[in-house]
């Protein structure tokens, strides 16, 4: 019997999807633990990323935090943190992978700001807007677009990158696959096939799914066709 | 077990002062496995890395020639990227071989493809049309053009493709000693397994980052050297 029939033998059992730390479980883990990463990210980069763009400073600073965190290998972070005073558990998992989450977000909220055209910041402003009222009014509204794909991007990669979190006992799918190879290849060989297949899945089905929302959430004067969509930049 | 969860107690309620994250005794006493772990981490992101451009060039070139093939490259491409790298090295490593590093430097080379020709493809894509008209005129014919005149031209964006796949590269190696071969991974999680030892962990990790950059710094440096043309335009 080769691995794929075992992995779909695995698959077919029930009690592989019901036990206590079955699918159903790890699946719940996983989603709960890239949520709140995302949450995190979210509320740290986007004002950060804002505001950084409304003033127009920082473009150097942006890149730089994307360079450096590009660098950082997950499992490093992971095994890092909990050992400070942070502790074992979920927490160490979340903030590792809201550091994650950040770039895509910040870099994505810094160019959705710049990119507004500057005729209609110069009007907005002829008009008596401050310069919190710009942002806004004007600057936030245009960058929807770009803080959707940043949104889109950071949570891909981290519902991606929780799977590494079994490597510290941190829960979600990737553990199915942690303990396939911790079983052997003989053994878990489906179960890991399994695992992956499953991850695999969440990860295109999360795009999917937020691919469609980001459509239906963008107000229908910035949807562009195709052909002039400008690249949002990614990190 | 019994031993190891009496340390795992210890350390999480008494530090113990033996356990710095800094130690130069540590890297005294383990030179050689730091050194082994260094060079298998450079050779598995420098094979993945050229074996990604090999491969990844031609494809690009491909669809900058046929533009149908474009968007089936991109696609597949871009579900490739959405794949967890767990889960990618689980998919390979039963069809492989677990023992083997191909099964890591298989995964590694999906990734940094990606990365290659998506860039590579931009930078084609967006050479101005005088210039190519120009080479056109002068009778250069596909190939002599694509050597002489948008290959050079395209310098650029092909080297941004490079040092992403470089640094993302370095810091996804770590992922492999999950199998076994992660470079410098396995000196961060052999330390986390291994109770702990702080000092081990850093080292894997600060190597890791500092390789990375230091890759970068080197693919940086190679691209000015290769376009004098752009030096004195930024000036």
């Amino acid at each position: 019997m080769n691995a794929i029939d075992q992995a779909i033998l695995w698959l077919n059992d029930p009690l592989n999807w019901t036990n206590p730390g079955g699918i159903l479980d790890r699946l719940g883990e996983h989603l709960w633990i890239s949520f709140a990463a995302v949450l995190i990210g979210c509320l740290v980069a986007w004002p950060i990323g804002l505001w950084l763009g409304h003033t127009g400073r920082g473009g150097g600073v942006v890149v730089l935090i994307s360079n450096v965190t590009l660098a950082i290998p997950t499992v490093a972070l992971l095994t890092i943190l909990p050992l400070t005073p942070l502790g074992f558990g979920q927490r160490p998992v979340i903030l590792a992978l809201a550091v994650f989450a950040v770039p895509p977000l910040l870099a994505n909220a810094y160019t959705g700001v710049r990119q507004v055209d500057p005729e209609a910041r110069d009007a907005a402003r002829g008009m008596g807007l401050s310069g919190r009222q710009l942002l806004t009014r004007v600057e936030l509204p245009l960058a929807v677009p770009y803080l959707a794909t940043g949104f889109r991007t950071a949570s891909v990669q981290v519902v991606a990158t929780a799977a590494l979190a079994s490597f510290v006992n941190g829960g979600g799918l990737g553990q199915i696959i942690s303990a396939g190879f911790g079983l052997g290849m003989s053994v878990g060989g489906g179960q890991i096939l399994a695992g992956a297949l499953l991850v695999a899945l969440l990860a295109l089905g999360i795009e999917g799914l937020l691919a469609l929302a980001e459509r239906a959430l963008t107000p229908r004067p910035l949807r562009r066709p195709g052909r002039f969509r400008r690249r949002a930049a990614t990190a | 077990m019994s031993s190891r969860q009496w340390v795992i107690s210890s350390v999480r309620y008494a530090d113990p002062p033996g356990n710095p994250w800094f130690s130069w005794q540590y890297l005294r006493d383990n030179s050689d496995t730091v050194l082994s772990a260094l060079v298998e981490h450079v050779t598995l992101t420098t094979q993945a890395v050229a074996f990604a451009a090999v491969v990844g060039l031609p494809l690009a070139v491909l669809a900058y020639w046929f533009r149908p093939l474009t968007a089936p490259i991109l696609a597949l491409s871009g579900v490739l990227y959405t794949i967890p790298s767990l889960a990618l090295l689980a998919f390979v490593a039963p069809l492989v071989g677990t023992t083997r590093p191909a099964s890591v430097l298989i995964a590694l080379v999906l990734y940094a493809l990606l990365l290659i020709v998506r860039n590579t493809l931009a930078g084609l894509n967006q050479l101005p049309a005088e210039v190519l008209d120009a080479a056109q005129g002068m009778g250069y014919g596909r190939f002599a053009r694509l050597f002489r005149v948008d290959l050079p031209l395209a310098i650029p964006a092909i080297l941004t493709g490079l040092r992403l796949a470089t640094v993302s590269t370095v810091a996804l190696v770590t992922v492999g000693s999950l199998i076994g071969y992660g470079g410098l991974g396995d000196l961060i999680l052999g330390g986390f397994r291994n109770n702990f030892y702080k000092a081990e962990i850093l080292v894997g990790t600060v190597l890791c980052v500092a390789l990375g950059l230091l890759l970068d710094l080197l693919l940086a440096g190679a691209g000015r050297l290769l376009t004098p043309w752009t030096r004195g335009a930024r000036a």
